[in-house]
C-alpha cells in the first residue's frame, strides 16, 4: 500500500440544509434526515473508509476516524431562536492526521494507519481531548479553540519574519488581537510499544485518570498522564501459541464502577472482571456465556458466536453483546444466559458458507445504546442498519444510502424478503450488497440523534418526534 | 451452495467405495506405470474417495478453509481473530473426520500412493516463488510451497494461478489423539498426487497438511492449468515434513541463529509465504509473526543462505532510508 498523501483537509462538506418538511410519522421509531451527506465526493478512496464513530460526553462533537488515519470532528451548530428548524446540525469542527502508516523492521510488517476507536473525555475545561488509536500506538489528542492571537511583535513581522534587531527603534507590547476561528489538534501524549497484538478496544474509565487498551490477547491498563508505563491487567495468551484457541475481541470499563471492567472473546462469552482482587485480573469474577443451541450447531458455531463488540449499558446494569447475527442484552447479575436476543439478520444463517468464503463471517459489527438503554442500534448489510425497542419489542430496518435520502426526508422502514413471494419494496436476500456493510454508528448520548457510517460516507439523523 | 452439517458416520466399506459408474478421478488422471502395481494404487485412492456430498462439502470447507489461513501472509500482520477462527475450524473439521474414520483412510491412501509413486519432476514448472526457496533451501529445512488446495467455485483457483500458493497450514493445531493421522497432504485438484512427492510420513504429530483427494471437479483442462502453475517438490515429505515438528525445530545449520530465536515458535520457521513474490523477505506464521519481539536482530526466520541475503539486503536497504 503506497503512503497515504495528505489530503486537503477541507475536502468534508456539509450536505445543504434543506428546510423543515414532512409530516412525522406516528411511529416512534422512524428518524428523519437532518443534514445529510458530508461528502461530496462521488468516489471511494479506500483511505476515506470511515472506520469508527464516536460522540462526545456531551453530544456536542461527533468525530470519526478513517482508514488513512484522520480523524474528522464535527460540531453542532448552536440552536438560535431565529432559525429553530436548523437545529443541531453538525459540520466540520477539526480535521486533523491522527496516526501515519509505519513500518515494523523488525518484523518486515507494515502497520496500518487505520484508526481503529476513537474515545472521548468527558470536558473540563475549554479544551476537548480524545483517545485515538490504530493498531499499535493510543494517542491522546487535544482539541482547542483559539480566536485570538497575539499581533506586534518586536523581533518578528507579521509575516514571521524575523527582523533586523538594527532597524527597530521603539519597543512595543503584543496584544492579542481577535482573529478567525482556529481550532487547532495537538497531541499530547502518546502511548506507545505496549500492544504486540492489534488494539482492537479503548475505554475510558469513570474515574477519568486511567483507561485501558485491548489486543487480541492482552488489556493494559494507562494512567494518561503517563506514556511510558502500562499495568498488564489481563493475559490470555497460553505459553505455548500453538494451544491458542481464543482471543480478546473487545473490552469496556463500567460506566460507573471503575474497578470493574469487561472483556469478550471470539468464543461467545464475556468476563467481568474486578481490578480490586488482584492485580492481574485472568480469574473473572462473572462469566457470561449462553449455551450453544445443539440444533443450530454447523461449523460455523464458533465463528458466528465470536463477539463483535460489547456495550455496558448507560445505567450500568446491563451489557450488550454483538455476534454474527444477534445483538444480546445481558443482565450482569445473571451469567447464565442474556435476558434479551435481538436476531439481527437470521436470513443469513442458510448462508454461512458463502458468507465464510467470501469473509464476510468476519466482519465485525459495532452496536450502540441510546441514551436512555431503551432503543438499541446495530448495522447489517446493503446499508441497512436495524434498530430495536427493548421496551416496545418493535423494531426497524433502515437504509443509510444517498438514493434512497433526501435532506429531511423521512427515512422509510425497509424490509428484507425472507422466502416467498416478494412484495413490492422488499429485498431479497441474493439482492444485498455485502460490500455495503454498516459496523460503525454512534447515538448522541442524550437526544435521538445517531451517526451512521457506511463506507465512506457518515449519515447523521435526527429524530423530530417529540 | 447448500450445506448440511447433519454428522454422519461415515464408515464406508472401502469395496463400495465406488458404486457403479462413478468416474474414478485418481486413477484416470495418472497415466505413469506405477511402481508397485495398479491395484495398490486404486484401492488405496478408492478408498480416499467420499461419496457422501457431506464428506465432500466438509472437504470443501476444510480446503478453503486452509486457503484462508495461508493467504493470511500479507504484508500487514495477519488478524489474529480471524486465523484463529479458522484453525478452529479446521479442527474442528478435522475432529470429525478423525472420529468417522475418514482421517485414516485419507492418510493411508495418501501413503500407499506417494509411497509408490515417484515424481516425474521434469514435468512440473517451478515458480519463480520456488526458485527462490530452492536457492535457499540447498540442504536446509525449509518446505516448499505445495500446490494450492480449492475447492470447486472457490475462487481458489484464481488464487492459485497467481500465486501458486502453497496449501499449508500455518497453523499447528494440538494434536487431537495421539492416533491422529500425521501430516496433511496438499492435494491437487484430483490430479495425481504422485509427483507431490511427500510421505505422509511416519510421526504422528503433525497435521499440517490436508489432503485434497476430492476436488475433482473442475475439468481436466483446468487441472492441467494448474497443474503447470503448480510448484513441485522433489523432496520427501520426511525433510519438508520435518520441519513441521511441532516442538522441536529442524536443527539448522547456522547455531549462532538458531540460539538467536531458540524461544521463538519453531512451527513456524518454515513457512512459506504465499506471496513471496510481493516481499522480499518471507514472513512467519499468524500466531509467531506476532510473537517474535525479537529485539536483535532480524526476524526470526529459517535460517537459510536466501533468507539471510534477504535480510541483508533489508538491512542494506533500511540504512539508505534511514541514512545512518
Amino acid at each position: 500500500p503506497p503512503i497515504l498523501s495528505r489530503l486537503n483537509p477541507s475536502r468534508w462538506s456539509c450536505g445543504p440544509p434543506a428546510a423543515e418538511g414532512n409530516v412525522q410519522d406516528e411511529e416512534s421509531d422512524t428518524r428523519k434526515i437532518n443534514n445529510s451527506f458530508l461528502r461530496d465526493h462521488n468516489y471511494a478512496t479506500e483511505a476515506d473508509i470511515i472506520s469508527t464513530v464516536e460522540f462526545n460526553p456531551s453530544g456536542e462533537l461527533l468525530a470519526t476516524g478513517d482508514k488513512g488515519g484522520r480523524v474528522v470532528v464535527f460540531q453542532r451548530e448552536q440552536e438560535t431562536k431565529s432559525e429553530p428548524q436548523r437545529r443541531g446540525e453538525y459540520n466540520v469542527y477539526s480535521t486533523f492526521q491522527s496516526h501515519d502508516p509505519e513500518f515494523d523492521y523488525l518484523k518486515s510488517l507494515e502497520i496500518e494507519e487505520k484508526i481503529n476507536k476513537i474515545r472521548w473525555l468527558p470536558q473540563q475545561n475549554a479544551a476537548y481531548f480524545l483517545l485515538s488509536t490504530n493498531d499499535k500506538t493510543v494517542k491522546l489528542w487535544k482539541i482547542s479553540e483559539r480566536d485570538r492571537r497575539p499581533e506586534g511583535y518586536n523581533l518578528k513581522d507579521e509575516d514571521g519574519r524575523i527582523r533586523d534587531p538594527s532597524t527597530i527603534t521603539s519597543l512595543r507590547v503584543p496584544v492579542l488581537q481577535n482573529t478567525d476561528l482556529m481550532v487547532e489538534a495537538t497531541a499530547r501524549r502518546v502511548f506507545s510499544n505496549a500492544h504486540t497484538y492489534h488494539i482492537n478496544s479503548i475505554s475510558v474509565n469513570s474515574d477519568l485518570q486511567t483507561y485501558i487498551s485491548t489486543d487480541d490477547l492482552r488489556v493494559n491498563l494507562w494512567n494518561l498522564e503517563i506514556t511510558d508505563q502500562s499495568f498488564n491487567i489481563v493475559d490470555i495468551k497460553p505459553c505455548n501459541m500453538e494451544d491458542l484457541t481464543e482471543v480478546i475481541t473487545a473490552a469496556e470499563f463500567h460506566p460507573q464502577q471503575c474497578n470493574t471492567l469487561a472483556y469478550s472473546s471470539s468464543r461467545g462469552s464475556v468476563r467481568l472482571c474486578d481490578m480490586r482482587k488482584q492485580a492481574l485480573c485472568d480469574t473473572h469474577c462473572k462469566f457470561f456465556e449462553e449455551p450453544e443451541d445443539p440444533s443450530t450447531r454447523s461449523f460455523f458455531s464458533e465463528i458466528i458466536s465470536s463477539i463483535s463488540d460489547i456495550k455496558f449499558s448507560h445505567s450500568g446494569r446491563f451489557l450488550m453483546t454483538r455476534d454474527y447475527l444477534t445483538v444480546k442484552v445481558w443482565d450482569l447479575n445473571m451469567e447464565t444466559r442474556p435476558v434479551q436476543t435481538y436476531q439481527v439478520h437470521d436470513y443469513l444463517r442458510g448462508k454461512l458458507c458463502s458468507l465464510y468464503e467470501n469473509d464476510c463471517i468476519f466482519d465485525k459489527f459495532e452496536c450502540v445504546w441510546n441514551g436512555s438503554d431503551s432503543v438499541i442500534m446495530t448495522g447489517s448489510y446493503n446499508n441497512f442498519f436495524r434498530m430495536f425497542d427493548r421496551n416496545t419489542k418493535k423494531d426497524v430496518t433502515l437504509e443509510a444510502s444517498r438514493e434512497n435520502s433526501k435532506p429531511r426526508a423521512i427515512l422509510k422502514p425497509r424490509k428484507v424478503c425472507v422466502g416467498g413471494k416478494r412484495r413490492k419494496d422488499e429485498v431479497t436476500v441474493d439482492s444485498l450488497d455485502f460490500s455495503k456493510k454498516i459496523l460503525h454508528s454512534a447515538w448522541h448520548p442524550q437526544e435521538n440523534i445517531i451517526a451512521v457510517a457506511a463506507s465512506n460516507n457518515l449519515y447523521i439523523f435526527q429524530d423530530k418526534v417529540t | 451452495m447448500r450445506y448440511s452439517y447433519q454428522r454422519r458416520t461415515c464408515a464406508i466399506p472401502r469395496a463400495k467405495m465406488f458404486p457403479k459408474g462413478t468416474k474414478r478421478k485418481f486413477s484416470d488422471s495418472r497415466e505413469e506405470p506405477v511402481a508397485g502395481g495398479e491395484d495398490v494404487n486404486q484401492s488405496s485412492l478408492a478408498a480416499v474417495r467420499m461419496l457422501s456430498s457431506y464428506s465432500l462439502q466438509r472437504q470443501s470447507l476444510l480446503d478453503m478453509s486452509l486457503i484462508k489461513l495461508q493467504l493470511c501472509h500479507m504484508l500487514v500482520e495477519p488478524n489474529l481473530c480471524r486465523s484463529v477462527l479458522i484453525a478452529n475450524t479446521v479442527r474442528q473439521i478435522q475432529e470429525e473426520m478423525t472420529q468417522d474414520g475418514t482421517w485414516q483412510i485419507m492418510t493411508q491412501a495418501l501413503s500407499a500412493a506417494n509411497a509408490a509413486a515417484q515424481c516425474s519432476a521434469d514435468r512440473l514448472v517451478a515458480t519463480e516463488v520456488l526458485c527462490r526457496q530452492t536457492e535457499a533451501a540447498q540442504g536446509e529445512q525449509v518446505p516448499k510451497p505445495f500446490p494450492v488446495v480449492g475447492s470447486e467455485g472457490c475462487p481458489a483457483k484464481e488464487v492459485l494461478e497467481e500465486e501458486a500458493a502453497a496449501a499449508e497450514v500455518g497453523m499447528t493445531m494440538s494434536t487431537v489423539s495421539p492416533q491422529a493421522p500425521t501430516s496433511y497432504l496438499p492435494g491437487t485438484f484430483g490430479m495425481d498426487p504422485c509427483w507431490e512427492e511427500e510421505e505422509t510420513g511416519e510421526d504422528d504429530d503433525d497435521e499440517e497438511e490436508e489432503e485434497d483427494s476430492e476436488e475433482c471437479g473442475s475439468g481436466s483442462e483446468g487441472e492441467e492449468r494448474e497443474r503447470d502453475s503448480l510448484v513441485e517438490d522433489t523432496r520427501t515429505a520426511e525433510q519438508v515434513f520435518g520441519t513441521f515438528e511441532i516442538k522441536n525445530p529442524a536443527p539448522s545449520p547456522d547455531p549462532a541463529l538458531e540460539e538467536l530465536f531458540s524461544d521463538v515458535d519453531a512451527s513456524y520457521y518454515d513457512l512459506d509465504t504465499v506471496l513471496t513474490g510481493m516481499q522480499s523477505v518471507p514472513k512467519m506464521g499468524p500466531y509467531d509473526l506476532l510473537e517474535s519481539l525479537s529485539s536483535h536482530g532480524p526476524s526470526p526466520l529459517s535460517s537459510s543462505t536466501s533468507c539471510r541475503s534477504d535480510l541483508n539486503e533489508l538491512d542494506h536497504i533500511m540504512e539508505i532510508i534511514v541514512g545512518s
